[in-house]
């Protein structure tokens, strides 16, 4: 069972003849992702790769109700696509565009809060559950993404998008499949957390290991941390920190908008130090995770 | 970006939110006759945008003319905390009955605005224990019931928790109106007349927002000139990121090694840092390369990255690309060492950018003999196999 979206999701995509778009809805087609409908105010009638465009995510709904959307609109349009989305009745969204103003992510989250609904992202690349369903553009074309993944037991959580699809093409070179890959977004104010997301992997029978890809700045890592302290989970969880190097340049800012460390503030040292208090097992080379991952596994059996 | 305290005060002045009067100068010239007409006694302030300025001496009190002219005349062409003095805040000196603190950010735990207040304000609040927290709608702001309720905890005199409560509501429409992600009142100024006076501001706005704010844009001359500090380097890195709209090539930090990186995408790029580091090799330059770059952008920043003195050869190295084409990435690295007069094989240390259309990115690579490795190499494997310079 894939987390968060299932094989017959019905999904829609918000911004869909745009460029960006354009491309991965033909891709997510090719891997059997059900791209029903999309919204491009003004364009209604059109046809993106055979599916129909409406004006509006309520005009969509009446046609070809959708359980999720995809928003891959301008930086500066997300907040009010996000809020159309959540007011015609959509339970989860994956907001693919970058360079959201951090008021315009808190407004879209308050929403999101209201409609009890989930939110992935902003500037995140997607959702991808091997051999089931792929919402949004990670893991790029059709043949890239079934070279990189395959499906499996290890579901992965990544603040880098990039990283998510490098993570699993490494697990995949030793063939160990994965159930559900999330790309969570690196800005500082995300919808959804690790935190938020362990619950989702805990009540799936397929998951049995967690990587995350955790980055210096934010609270995502200390509130993981937190949470494990509190309730010991079901789920073992691999971590690799990026950017220890940051430790010794203060201040500057590096990656994503919420890579920057001021004082012991989102400090790479500092996360690890966390994590590994909480039970978690982190591996100190990219190169090392497979192997903690299959000694998890096996200590599990 | 950082707006300046005499800008700030300018905007907040504005919005009819009380600030000292003060005149900002560049040259000593009117000095003394400003300081007269503010009353004399006045405080100079160092236009520089950080927040330990009081204790680094940019801070500096004057009882007449003559006086502020000499501190005014200190503090122009000095440093402080590594910035070159160029403006000078001369304001009026303000007696003061209480000095509180209040300010507004994001509380990216529980991913709201969040508004801080505290009875003591003053340089070291941070360590403060009685700071008072609050969050509050992105949309609406503070209500009227959180902003009073939040008044009357802060130890005023009962006759003016209202108007400190409206005080509050209208800096917290600022903080959003302005998409800033920190305003910091501190201190907030009681003078003996009973009067609210915004005695310094710390006001940094969303760089993802600033094109939604043209209102904004001619008061802050001063605080871009003095924000805008990168090296030669990374101007020229933005100008070719700028050129064209297409994928990302930019943030380039410039470092003291020999090895010229291209690397990306942004968690990537993080993660092969630690790994060059970790190996011992020294390198040139931070960067980030992702969404799909162009080849004259590649090619481009290849030749910047080659054209510093100390750089002798490159590695280009990414993740498993989800959406970025590895053959462009390739024509423009070859195209770029081949424009420097360099030979690609020599030049390029190592290539690996698996993913989307990587055949073609391995057969272009092989016509040239470059140093290829594949998906099966882990990112610090592939640093690992970085030749040492001799």
């Amino acid at each position: 069972m894939p987390i968060l979206a299932g094989r017959n999701a019905r999904v829609l995509v918000q911004g869909i003849t745009g460029r960006e778009a354009s491309g991965f809805v033909q891709s997510s087609l090719d891997l059997g992702t059900r791209i029903v409908a999309g919204v491009t105010p003004g364009k209604a009638g059109w046809q993106i790769h055979g599916v129909p465009v409406f004006n509006t995510v309520a005009d969509a709904q009446q046609n070809e109700p959708c359980d999720a959307t995809v928003i891959a609109v301008p930086a500066l349009q997300a907040c009010r696509a996000a809020t159309e989305a959540l007011q015609a009745g959509l339970k989860l969204l994956v907001i693919l565009t970058e360079r959201v103003p951090r008021r315009d992510a808190a407004i879209i989250l308050e929403h999101a809060r209201e409609h009890g609904a989930v939110v992935i992202g902003p500037n995140s690349l997607g959702i991808v559950s091997p051999a089931v369903i792929r919402i949004g553009l990670v893991g790029g074309s059709a043949e890239a993404l079934k070279r990189a993944y395959k499906k499996g037991p290890v579901g992965i959580m990544s603040r880098s998008g990039g990283m998510l699809t490098e993570i699993a093409n490494l697990l995949t070179q030793e063939g160990i499949g994965q159930s559900t890959c999330v790309s969570v977004g690196g800005d500082p104010i995300e919808g959804t957390t690790f935190a938020d997301l362990l619950p989702h992997y805990e009540s799936d029978e397929e998951t049995r290991v967690v990587v995350i890809f955790c980055e210096p700045g934010g609270h995502m890592e200390e509130e993981l941390a937190d949470r494990l302290s509190q309730r010991k989970s079901r789920i073992p969880i691999v971590a690799f920190m990026a950017g220890r190097f940051m430790d010794r340049m203060q201040g500057v800012r590096f990656g994503h908008a919420a890579a920057i460390v001021n004082g012991n503030h989102g400090s790479p040292a500092r996360k690890i130090e966390r994590l590994r208090a909480a039970g978690v097992s982190m591996a100190e080379k990219i190169s090392a995770i497979p192997e903690l991952v299959r000694r998890v596994l096996a200590e599990k059996n | 970006m950082t707006v300046l305290e005499c800008e700030a005060k300018a905007l907040l002045r504005q919005q009819g939110i009380p600030v000292p009067l003060g005149i900002v100068v560049s040259s000593v010239a009117d000095v003394a006759h400003i300081a007269d007409s503010l009353g004399e006694r006045v405080v100079a302030k160092a236009q520089v945008p950080s927040g330990k300025r009081l204790q680094a001496g940019g801070v500096r009190f004057a009882r007449d003319g003559e006086e502020a002219n000499a501190v005014a005349g200190e503090l122009l062409g000095q440093k402080i905390l590594g910035v070159d003095v160029r403006h000078v805040l001369i304001e009026e000196w303000v007696s003061t009955t209480a000095e509180l603190f209040l300010g507004f950010t994001y509380d990216d735990y529980g991913r709201t605005p969040v508004m801080l207040a505290s009875q003591s304000g003053g340089t070291d609040v941070e360590a403060s224990r009685q700071m008072i927290k609050e969050c509050f709608s992105p949309q609406h702001g503070p209500s009227d019931g959180l902003a009073t309720a939040l008044a009357a905890q802060l130890g005023v005199p009962e006759k003016l928790e209202r108007s400190l409560a409206a005080l509050i509501q209208r800096i917290a429409r600022c903080f959003l109106q302005w998409d800033a992600l920190l305003l910091e009142i501190n201190p907030l100024i009681l003078t003996k007349e009973s009067n609210w006076l915004v005695g310094d501001v710390h006001l940094e706005i969303d760089d993802d927002a600033m094109s939604r704010h043209p209102e904004l844009q001619p008061q802050l001359a001063l605080s871009k000139s003095v924000t805008n500090r990168h090296s030669d380097f990374e101007k020229k890195a933005a100008e070719i990121d700028s050129a064209d709209h297409r994928g990302v090539a930019g943030r380039l930090i410039p470092f003291d090694g020999d090895l010229g990186l291209l690397i990306g995408g942004g968690g990537a790029s993080l993660t092969i840092m630690d790994a060059i580091f970790d190996a011992g090799l020294k390198p040139a330059n931070y960067c980030e390369i992702g969404g799909n770059p162009s080849v004259w952008k590649v090619k481009e920043l290849t030749k910047l990255i080659l054209s510093q003195p100390k750089v002798k050869s490159l590695a280009v190295i990414m993740n498993v690309v989800n959406n970025t084409r590895a053959d462009l990435i390739a024509r423009g690295v070859i195209q770029g060492v081949v424009e420097c007069g360099r030979k690609p094989e020599e030049a390029i240390r190592v290539f690996r950018v698996p993913g989307s259309w990587e055949e073609e990115s391995v057969e272009i690579l092989r016509h040239y003999g470059v140093n290829y490795l594949g998906r099966e190499v882990a990112l610090d494997q592939v640093v690992a196999e970085i030749p040492c310079q001799s």
